[in-house]
């Protein structure tokens, strides 16, 4: 596809995003949702667009990109591993597996394997406390985990 | 043969799934909430003559030996017996969460079965009047954490000013040790809804959000799903259950920020800004969402509103102790044997509710402490669990109840760095508005690691800080993250003294 179709497309399909939640009560998160979801992360390119769209500044929208954890401006790998480290998974043991799940995998968190496949994020809290400790690979949900159970499921998907 | 097994999220971490799948091969199988008893999760039930008889924990390879037990009526080395007779059950009483695990989450048959509607039915006849009269009665505090009467914030929205008004559920449950909120979520969604629908006619409001966080996927699914069939039937449109008012609920999905757990922080959010906090005055009750006069409660504070309509507010204060009116959804976590939900009247102590009903460590070491309330309650020492259950019993020995989260911790946790987790947390979380909580979390940090490394001047430093924090910030994260840290540095100050080796850095 040539650069220009693929800038049209990608208008196309941006516009639609913002068409959909535009008429919404603050349609800010839902539309940066839905084009996170579309492309993995929120292009720069379609900042400036949505800014217009909603009548908001460049930095207004930069700066809600920028706050959230959730927002990435740049793509994750293919599959993300979040590990749990707040109080009641570090009760049972978090940080210990966080450590042996790090070098196991070799990545540090918010790093991406060399051939883009995984991800390996902290997160706080899942609310799996009553199952410390947990994890989550993209829809998956892990309680009791342990390095064998993680490294399972992460091989499951062929991350 | 009907057979039940849980789509709560910690029961699918459990694998609830691949039982389910299993079972499903020979059975009907009813995915619903779960009863609380995590440790017991996969719980499958049977019903045999009236009677649901549990199963638990069951893994995938024990279904097929199972599946011969039910159908035989055999023993089975995993079975529990009726689950209504287990002790964790019996020992409860299930108000807002009486239908939890009991119903299929999305069936409005079962929910009205076990009582559902009956209190959006009653708000409709006796009117917004007397709905906040009942509410009032009853004595119910926000269950998000802050614990203000439910009856005055509703009074105050109801008596503003303003064509139109919001009714804004904070399911952005972020707190550590929290779960009450996205287990209601996925056992009993209806519930939720009901309590947000007479929230909005006690008000004047035809409007609803429910703001949820990310985190929560499963809750997200169920609650979605939920809000189309109470359209359906019905409980939301322009004429909820034919009655003159009209309701309308719309699900926000937040975007992983723990500080859009605070009202005002979540009120920007959801007006599509960065969730930082405002300074209150204005109160959200006149000028919360969009500058209108706005309803901000939790999603237990509202899902015990229908049980409040139906039984009447006086039922409900004659539970508990003090000014804690009511029952409390505990949520019991991190090294206990009996990690769960266990909802039962303000008041047992905290030792009743760790060592009886928890059953004491998961690890089978002594119990070291406790944090109560989240990632910004106070780290309770053993020596102290016998303060009661209850808002002031609990502040009275300089900690809180939150969000009614315990979290265990046995003899090998190390207090200092949990206090140095939770300065490095708040630093995290911060949305940045106020210097105590921005500068003031980073500057925490490095005093913790000074008194790591044996720096005894740098405790009296933290103590200073703390003060600063807890005066000076403009909400409870910068305000409340001194109370982990001091109780920490308080009651085991063995933990703090001594050091005299770097520590090794956190891992962030």
């Amino acid at each position: 596809m040539t650069l220009a179709a693929r800038d049209a497309d990608f208008r196309q399909r941006l516009d639609d995003i913002i068409a959909a939640h535009r008429d919404r009560e603050g349609p800010l998160l839902p539309i940066l949702h839905d084009v996170q979801a579309e492309w993995g992360h929120i292009p720069e390119q379609a900042q400036p667009l949505i800014a217009v769209a909603l009548g908001m500044t460049r930095a207004e929208v930069h700066g809600v990109v920028s706050f959230y954890h959730d927002f990435r401006e740049r793509p994750a790998g293919r599959h993300v591993l979040r590990l749990c480290r707040a109080e009641a998974c570090q009760s049972m043991g978090a940080d210990a597996l966080a450590d042996q799940l790090r070098a196991a995998l070799g990545l540090d968190w918010h790093q991406t394997s060399a051939d883009g496949r995984l991800t390996l994020e902290p997160v706080f809290c899942l609310g799996l406390c009553a199952c410390a400790p947990s994890a989550q690979l993209g829809d998956r949900l892990l309680g009791r985990a342990t390095l064998e159970k993680v490294r399972r499921m992460v091989a499951e998907v062929g991350a | 043969m009907r057979v039940w097994v849980p789509l709560d999220a910690a029961a699918r971490a459990l694998g609830a799934d691949e039982v389910a799948a299993a079972l499903a091969r020979d059975f009907t199988v009813t995915r619903n909430g779960t009863r609380g008893m995590i440790w017991l999760e996969p719980l499958v039930e049977v019903e045999r003559d009236g009677i649901r008889y549990g199963y638990g924990p069951v893994a995938a390879q024990d279904v097929e030996g199972l599946m011969q037990a039910i159908r035989s009526g055999n023993d089975h080395p995993l079975a529990l017996g009726p689950v209504e007779d287990l002790p964790w059950m019996q020992a409860q009483q299930r108000l807002t969460f009486a239908r939890v695990g009991i119903i299929d989450p999305l069936s409005l048959s079962e929910f009205e079965a076990h009582g559902g509607l009956a209190g959006l039915v009653r708000a409709i006849e006796i009117g917004p009047r007397r709905i906040i009269d009942e509410l009032t009665q009853s004595g119910l505090r926000g269950r998000g954490g802050a614990g203000f009467p439910t009856g005055i914030k509703w009074q105050t929205v109801a008596d503003a000013p303003g064509a139109r008004k919001y009714i804004v559920c904070n399911a952005d449950e972020g707190d550590s040790g929290s779960f009450a909120d996205r287990m209601l979520m996925e056992g009993d969604p209806l519930t939720l809804i009901e309590g947000m629908v007479i929230a909005g006619i006690a008000t004047g409001a035809v409007q609803g959000y429910v703001y949820v966080r990310s985190e929560y996927p499963d809750a997200i699914r169920v609650l979605e799903a939920a809000i189309g069939k109470a359209r359906q039937a019905g409980i939301l449109g322009p004429s909820v259950l034919g009655s003159e008012h009209a309701f309308e609920i719309e699900l926000r999905v937040g975007a992983g920020a723990y500080i859009c757990g605070e009202e005002t922080s979540l009120l920007n959010s959801l007006e599509g800004r960065r969730g930082t906090v405002r300074a209150k005055p204005p109160i959200p009750a006149l000028e919360g969402f969009l500058g209108r006069p706005t309803v901000v409660n939790n999603v237990i504070s509202l899902g015990t509103v229908p049980w409040i309509l139906t039984h009447g507010g006086a039922e409900y204060a004659r539970l508990g102790i003090g000014r804690s009116k009511g029952t409390i959804p505990i949520q019991l976590s991190g090294n206990v044997r009996h990690a769960g939900l266990f909802e039962a009247p303000f008041g047992m102590t905290l030792g009743q509710i760790i060592n009886d009903i928890g059953g004491g460590t998961a690890s089978g070491r002594p119990v070291k402490a406790a944090q109560v309330g989240g990632p910004l309650g106070a780290y309770v020492p053993h020596w102290n669990f016998d303060v009661p259950f209850g808002y002031e019993e609990l502040a009275g020995r300089d900690g809180l109840l939150g969000h009614a989260g315990i979290t265990v911790f046995d003899d090998s946790a190390d207090m200092l760095k949990l206090a140095r987790f939770a300065m490095e947390f708040c630093a995290a979380e911060s949305c940045g508005k106020c210097t105590p909580c921005r500068i003031g979390s980073v500057r925490g940090v490095e005093t913790i690691d000074r008194i790591a490394a044996g720096d005894p001047q740098a405790i009296e430093l933290l103590t200073d800080l703390c003060h600063t924090m807890k005066w000076g910030s403009l909400c409870a994260l910068g305000g409340f993250a001194p109370f982990p840290v001091m109780s920490a540095l308080t009651h085991f100050p063995q933990d703090f003294n001594g050091r005299n080796q770097p520590r090794q850095e956190a891992a962030e």
